[in-house]
């Protein structure tokens, strides 16, 4: 079923998606290569995350494919669907923490659910992936005791535990204070390096997630805007892109929401 | 008036779509294989939650009411000379109809708000999805252990608030104004049978105990994931149940005892 020799990991074809009959992606396509970090940005309410609900199965498009190693996503039954999805790790962007269990608790929860390995290799491998990201400490502690950077590097040792192919971060730095997006950064570029995982960040920080990315994605209004290296992205003359990159208030994109002309508005009374 | 006609239409396609999700996530989250030794830790808990902690509540009200139906009842029955007779209108108000109500109703405060507010913010902070993405159905390991949480809790708590409302009426009719204890049990054992009065309002609090759960848990689920969104479910699971058993109330007595 799965062609692992492909550089092609994940592919997405003519993808249609709307919500609420607002179009969120127009014939969006593009693919994801193996073992590299792939990032998707642009600007916030561009369906960037609704995309990795889409690729892990959360979602129904309207028309289109998601294809996982020549898999369509979405023409999978429940139970295959869920055993995908033991294949695919995802940091959300609250980090998603289950609140009623520890954070040891937390780690462990795929591993006892996905696997039969006995409680004394169980406790191994959790302290193994805290270790990793440097929670070893805050095994016992309840998520409600963690900060902001903490609990999102929880949810990564979480997202890891069970050595995934394919991990998805959501907006991994949004909200994070300096050191905590360094701690992110670092991280990310090391587990992929170690574990050869495909990796696909969705994100607006841009330094931050150019400064990893092997390839990028630039959508915006639903559609592809642009793609490339990151060197390739911060050279392009397109101004949306580079009111975008450079985070510029006015450009292609306007600064004001749509609205009747402002004079006409103050002085026609009315709203 | 074509836009009044558009928001009815759409308000009625709105909720019998509800209606439709909430039927399917009935199936999705009851129909599923059996597996005790995942889900038995998680019903407990469950029960703890929903039905444990409803015990203080459930034991006040009943006390209460018991003591207040023994205080009226005496009060009007005094007049015809009949005080006797308040244990058997304590026990038939409290069997057949109070205690099955009233108890779905503070159950339906009391726990169904917090399985409504509880799964809502378990969406708004995205662990349901987690649950989805880590290949756990959110349906077998959130939703069928609070449905059946609350299916088995809600009958249980309707005896427990049936017999402490019987205590309290005997406390105030017998203790505080000196009824005869021999004829106010008497009386009661006579004229309560287990099969019409017992079973029936066993019956009642069965449905309720559905209903008002399936409720709370849908609309948890269900809810828009933000504070309003949640507050306003909130508040629907309170609504609607009380609508619903104080209706289902109506229909059961007219099916149970309506032909008297």
């Amino acid at each position: 079923m799965s062609n692992p020799d492909s550089q092609t990991h994940i592919e997405v074809r003519n993808l249609n998606f709307s919500r609420s009959g607002r179009p969120i992606f127009r014939d969006l396509s593009l693919s994801v290569e193996r073992g590299k970090i792939t990032a998707i940005m642009g600007p916030s309410g561009t369906g960037k995350t609704t995309l990795l609900k889409l690729i892990g199965g959360q979602l129904q498009p309207d028309s289109g494919q998601i294809l996982l190693d020549d898999l369509d996503v979405h023409k999978l039954n429940r139970k295959w669907l869920f055993h995908l999805r033991a294949r695919m790790g995802m940091l959300f962007q609250s980090g998603a923490l289950f609140t009623d269990m520890s954070v040891f608790e937390n780690v462990a929860f795929p591993l006892r659910v996905h696997t039969d390995l006995d409680d004394e290799l169980v406790r191994d491998l959790v302290l193994m992936k805290l270790n990793a990201v440097g929670l070893r400490g805050a095994a016992e502690l309840m998520p409600s005791e963690l900060s902001g950077g903490m609990a999102r590097r929880a949810a990564l040792a979480r997202a890891i535990a069970l050595d995934p192919d394919i991990l998805m971060y959501d907006e991994p730095f949004a909200g994070q204070d300096p050191i905590a997006m360094g701690v992110l950064i670092k991280l990310i570029r090391q587990l992929n390096q170690a574990l050869g995982h495909t990796s696909i960040i969705v994100s607006h920080d841009i330094n931050e997630t150019l400064s990893i990315a092997d390839y990028v994605y630039l959508i915006a209004d639903g559609a592809l805007l642009t793609q490339g290296t990151p060197d390739e992205l911060v050279n392009q003359e397109d101004p949306q892109v580079r009111q975008f990159l450079h985070g510029e208030a006015d450009g292609p994109v306007p600064f004001h929401f749509p609205a009747p002309d402002l004079a006409t508005q103050l002085l026609g009374g009315g709203q | 008036m074509i836009d009044q006609l558009q928001r009815i239409g759409r308000g009625t396609l709105d909720r019998l779509a509800a209606t439709g999700r909430s039927g399917q996530m009935l199936l999705q989250s009851l129909f599923v294989p059996p597996a005790p030794k995942e889900m038995l830790p998680l019903l407990i808990k469950q029960l703890h939650f929903v039905g444990v902690l409803s015990l203080v509540i459930i034991f006040v009200s009943g006390l209460f009411i018991g003591m207040v139906l023994g205080l009226q009842g005496y009060t009007i029955l005094v007049d015809y000379g009949s005080e006797q007779a308040v244990g058997q209108m304590v026990a038939l108000s409290l069997v057949r109809e109070l205690a099955p109500v009233v108890t779905a109703l503070l159950f339906a405060g009391r726990a169904g708000s917090a399985v409504t507010a509880e799964i809502g913010l378990m969406k708004a902070t995205e662990q349901l999805a987690s649950y989805e993405m880590i290949g756990v159905d959110p349906m077998r390991r959130i939703i069928a252990p609070r449905l059946w949480a609350g299916f088995i809790s809600l009958p249980l708590l309707t005896m427990i608030f049936a017999v402490v409302g019987i205590w309290g009426g005997s406390l105030v009719a017998v203790d505080w104004l000196g009824i005869y204890s021999g004829s106010f049990w008497a009386n009661m054992q006579a004229s309560v049978d287990f099969s019409t009065d017992v079973l029936n309002g066993i019956v009642k609090s069965l449905v309720f105990g559905f209903v008002v759960i399936w409720i709370a848990v849908f609309q948890g689920y269900d809810a828009v994931p933000t504070s309003e969104g949640i507050s306003k479910a909130t508040t629907r699971t309170v609504v609607y149940s009380s609508l619903a058993v104080l209706g289902l109330d109506f229909i059961l007595t007219a099916m149970m005892f309506g032909e008297i």
